[in-house]
């Protein structure tokens, strides 16, 4: 693996970009046996991998991806990344991530090209402003930061925004400057990069289609690339985690929805934040290559089929219309679904199963993108001791039984 | 967007429609915390076909239940409450 530095980047240039070799190795077929197995090649189990043979050694690691690395949730996403969530426990969960995120190009030697414009929240009516302020008061006294923008401050910090709209009217918004968007596709790629170059196989097109299990835990897993040996098996599979775990007789507190997300056609820089409106189901920032990137809502029912109904994007775009008048004539280029996992209480699930063993991390709903380091990382930890990491503690699959819920459904209201 | 068959009002456009969650779930009359957490929150969430309960909060009020299969989200059937779902 070539370690990325100005030097190598100008080696590169001066050989015409010709000497580049694959970033990650990629073997063609599973080992017989590992010590982990990570289920699903997105951001959350390419990190969990990598933090598992950074920080535990632990010996062998493969990750098994169905289809190619990064090609679920990760690289659908509108990667908004923010903290500013009500409950403690959640304040520790993303703040974690965002700490990680702060250093982690450094980290991977690979550019996630992490931007923390600030993540403006608005407020449209009485009531919008009250729970607004809840959560920033909360997000204080947690340790977060998060402030409160007259309108007339929050059209200062987004000149685009129209904050006197007849039909959305902006009352306030909520800031959190060190919030933000990081590109998506490197966040898989430098996990899988840094995690292959300590030994993790990466096996991509490789199906999990079953889990064995012994009176002692699972034993191994049976997938399209033939059986694979394993006492310790990480289910990080998103919208399929319900498919997963029924192969080892688990039924999950998980219901799986499309989300999705559109962006229009690139335009020279013109919004300089992300801006998100939880009434109207509306977000919005604007890429590098200058596309704005527009996500929407997720439909009414449970579905798998990766498209979702053209309602919402038509919703979506009116608010947007509405919000910022100046985009109307734009013209939007593509529109994609993901499936993602919604919880009863809009909280991730992660930790330990009644199967010995058998180790899931789920939930993430409609914002985990913004969780990948803080979650591989406390997952990994929870891995390698067989024990909830204090951060993920709280996070538990037996907290619909114990009923110690976190319920993050004001924070998590709009889908992103 | 679905187009969907109110067992009393005829086929609806799905914004007519709330969905309402899994059909068929049974309330335990006394549960231990496992059981009374497996009604609640466990849920099937197929790759197939799914029975599932609508609400037409947009016409007569009234819930019924649905066959939908959730790969290509294609109705099969609509039926009333306490029937038997159709095979
Ligand atoms: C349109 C959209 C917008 C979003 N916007 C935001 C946002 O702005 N901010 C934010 O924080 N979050 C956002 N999210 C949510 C975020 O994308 C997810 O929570 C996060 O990416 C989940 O990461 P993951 O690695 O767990 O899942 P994924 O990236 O989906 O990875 C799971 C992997 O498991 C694989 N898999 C499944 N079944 C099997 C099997 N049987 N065998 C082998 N592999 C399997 C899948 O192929 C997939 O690659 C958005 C999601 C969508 C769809």
């Amino acid at each position: 693996m070539t370690r990325f530095s100005w030097a190598a980047l100008a080696r590169g240039a001066l050989r015409g970009h010709r000497a580049w070799t694959p970033q990650w190795r990629s073997p063609d077929r599973p080992q017989p046996d590992y010590d982990a197995v990570i289920v699903g090649g997105g951001g959350h189990g390419l990190a969990t991998a990598y933090y598992l043979a950074k920080e535990y050694r632990l010996g062998r690691i493969a990750v098994l991806e169905k289809g190619w690395i990064g090609g679920g949730n990760t690289g659908r996403n509108t990667t908004i990344i923010r903290s500013n969530y009500l409950f403690p426990e959640s304040a520790a969960l993303y703040d974690h991530a965002v700490q990680l995120w702060e250093g982690l190009s450094a980290e991977l030697n690979y550019n996630v090209m992490f931007s923390p414009r600030g993540v403006l929240m608005l407020a449209h009516s009485h009531h919008d402003v009250q729970s607004g302020l809840r959560h920033v008061h909360a997000n204080r006294l947690a340790g977060v930061d998060n402030e409160w923008l007259t309108p007339a401050e929050a059209k200062a910090f987004c000149p685009p925004l129209d904050i006197a709209t007849p039909r959305w009217p902006v009352f306030g918004a909520a800031l959190q400057r060190r919030g933000g968007v990081a590109r998506h596709d490197a966040v898989a790629w430098g996990y899988a990069r840094a995690a292959s170059a300590l030994g993790v196989d990466i096996i991509e097109g490789c199906e999990v289609t079953g889990i064995t299990r012994d009176a002692a835990g699972v034993t191994g897993l049976e997938t399209s690339k033939g059986p694979v040996r394993a006492r310790r098996i990480g289910v990080v599979a998103a919208g399929s985690t319900s498919l997963v775990m029924a192969m080892a007789g688990l039924r999950m507190p998980l219901e799986s929805f499309p989300l999705q997300a559109l962006v229009s056609e690139p335009v020279k820089p013109v919004f300089p934040c992300v801006v998100m409106s939880n009434t109207v189901h509306a977000y919005i920032s604007q890429s590098d290559k200058g596309e704005l990137v527009i996500g929407a809502g997720t439909d009414q029912y449970p579905s798998y089929s990766q498209a979702g109904g053209v309602q919402i994007l038509g919703h979506t775009l009116e608010a947007i219309c509405e919000l910022f008048p100046i985009f109307r004539r734009m013209r939007m280029l593509r529109a994609w679904g993901g499936i993602v996992d919604v919880t009863p209480d809009r909280s991730p699930i992660i930790g330990l199963t009644p199967v010995p063993g058998l180790f899931v991390n789920c939930g993430w709903g409609t914002g985990g993108f913004k969780a990948t380091p803080g979650s591989g990382h406390v997952f990994a930890a929870t891995i390698a001791r067989g024990e909830p990491h204090p951060i993920a503690a709280p996070f538990s699959l037996d907290r619909f039984t114990t009923g110690q819920l976190i319920d993050e459904a004001a924070a998590a209201a709009v889908a992103h | 967007m679905l187009l969907i068959r109110c067992p009393w009002c005829g086929e609806r456009p799905e914004i007519e429609f709330r969905h309402a969650g899994e059909a068929h779930l049974a309330r335990p009359a006394a549960a231990t915390d496992a059981e009374w957490a497996a009604y609640l929150y466990e849920r099937a969430n197929p790759r197939g076909w799914a029975r599932e309960r609508w609400r037409h909060a947009h016409g007569c009020g009234r819930f019924f239940n649905a066959r939908r299969h959730t790969l290509t989200d294609c109705i099969a059937a609509t039926y009333a409450p306490g029937e038997e779902p159709p095979p």
